[in-house]
């Protein structure tokens, strides 16, 4: 299914606060499917530009269209924050809540999320507050939490950036599945390795610039830029 | 202290057997305070929650009247309230004055200032969190407000439980707007307040002691059916 909303045409968009430019000019487009990883170091706008893309940091300058209309485009989008916000419920109704604000009933919304908590391996404690989970449990929560209503886009930012081996295999296994179903992913890491596996398409990050945009394979065999070169090798670029 | 002693054994006495007069005035005073609390909390809450999640161009000044109307004095909301329900007033058709609903309106006025002004404390904190992921999932400003009343409902409780405070200790207004007539809007602060100037000072501390163990009773009874302070709880 390659989804109505790309692709996504993005023109010097720009967003400041306080006449201060966080991230921008930004040109880019994005197509229909895969995986885009953003690359960059602490502080070079990875957060702001994927809010910017999904909506939720304003947009000062420049344009950002998605195929169809923003505000139906808004529907079928979700996000992973970096540090996932728990409501203060159940476990199950914390994954029910998307369902819940868009008005399916209550038993069919828990039915679907006990599923998805089957899924990520919380189907015992469905009842529990989900403010005592571990880091872990709470990021898979949240990534069921953003799943659960299908959505065409999934943007992550730094879906497992404290999160050991297992729990970060977990989540990646995951994110591939909804992949192959069609989800269109954009993440923010600054882990290569978790970059490599996931990526189709790079967009490294300097500055609140877009300095490199490239396919995967080229990107990571030689990238164009020399700062980005740095980056890859582990150098600290500033 | 012969008199503390002599006011608590006649607080035994009283309730020991049911002294009718006694029965009649808490009950009032249980009434007219739930009933005050229940209208002002459904005014306040929703109120909180609107401040906390709506950006308008007057929200700091409106959370900075409503935090000095905590300290709103009871008599000059009696008084108001009196002129507004007198014969002569614009509510004057109701014949509302000297009546328990007339008590009940200047409570829910004393009342709904402190009870928004905490809940709209807790909201705010739990509205920084919540912020993001709300507005993520383009949730409406209604459903916004029900999920902070619903999550914070815990916290909701105390700011509920201090307007319950401030309400059933209050003398000052409902003295005038209600009268203190004998079987018709009698409660035990203005009875109290009647027993100190007759000079009865055993009858008015064992309506006292009993006005402090019936505001414990309520508090605990509501701690315990909405089960907080318990582990994993909020």
């Amino acid at each position: 299914m390659v989804s109505d909303l790309f692709p996504l045409k993005v023109r010097a968009a720009q967003t400041s606060r306080r006449g201060k430019v966080l991230v921008g000019p930004v040109d880019m487009d994005l197509e229909g499917a895969g995986v885009t990883v953003v690359l960059g170091p602490n502080g070079s706008g990875k957060t702001t530009l994927l809010r910017l893309l999904h909506g939720t940091a304003r947009l000062t300058r420049g344009t950002i269209e998605w195929a169809c209309d923003t505000m139906q485009a808004r529907h079928h989008q979700a996000f992973v924050f970096q540090r996932p916000v728990m409501m203060r419920r159940s476990v199950v109704d914390n994954i029910s809540y998307p369902l819940h604000i868009k008005g399916i009933c209550k038993t069919e919304a828990r039915v679907r999320a006990a599923n998805w908590a089957a899924r990520i391996g919380l189907g015992d404690m469905l009842e529990r507050p989900a403010t005592v989970l571990s880091g872990g449990e709470q990021q898979k929560l949240a990534l069921a939490r953003a799943m659960i209503t299908n959505p065409k886009v999934l943007f992550l930012d730094e879906p497992s950036a404290a999160l050991d081996g297992r729990a970060m295999r977990e989540i990646e296994d995951l994110l591939q599945e909804a992949v192959q179903a069609g989800t269109r992913l954009i993440l923010s890491t600054h882990d290569f390795g978790q970059a490599r596996r996931l990526a189709n398409e790079v967009v490294f990050l300097l500055h609140g610039q877009v300095h490199e945009q490239s396919h995967a394979a080229p990107f990571f065999a030689g990238p164009q830029t020399a700062q980005a070169a740095a980056f890859l090798r582990g150098d600290i670029v500033e | 202290m012969n008199d503390l002693w002599a006011g608590i054994s006649q607080a035994v006495w009283m309730v020991a057997s049911f002294d009718s007069d006694l029965v009649e005035i808490t009950l009032r005073s249980l009434h007219v305070t739930l009933m005050a609390l229940v209208i002002g909390s459904a005014v306040a809450l929703p109120l909180a929650a609107f401040l906390a999640v709506r950006r308008f161009r007057f929200r700091r000044s409106v959370i900075a009247i409503l935090n000095a109307l905590m300290g709103l004095p009871p008599v000059v909301v009696g008084l108001v309230v009196y002129v507004l329900l007198s014969r002569s007033g614009p509510f004057g058709v109701l014949g509302l004055l000297f009546t328990p609903s007339a008590m009940i309106i200047a409570q829910v006025i004393i009342i709904v200032p402190l009870i928004a002004s905490i809940a709209h404390q807790s909201l705010r904190d739990l509205w920084s969190e919540y912020h993001d992921l709300l507005i993520s999932m383009n949730v409406t400003q209604v459903q916004k407000m029900r999920t902070l009343l619903w999550d914070a409902r815990r916290a909701l409780l105390t700011a509920s439980l201090a307007g319950f405070g401030r309400a059933i200790g209050e003398v000052g207004a409902i003295m005038i707007v209600g009268g203190n007539i004998e079987h018709a809007t009698r409660v035990l602060t203005t009875a109290i307040a009647l027993e100190t100037g007759k000079g009865d000072f055993a009858l008015a501390l064992a309506l006292g002691f009993i006005l402090i163990a019936l505001a414990i009773s309520v508090n605990l009874a509501i701690h315990w059916l909405s089960r907080t302070e318990q582990e994993g709880r909020w």
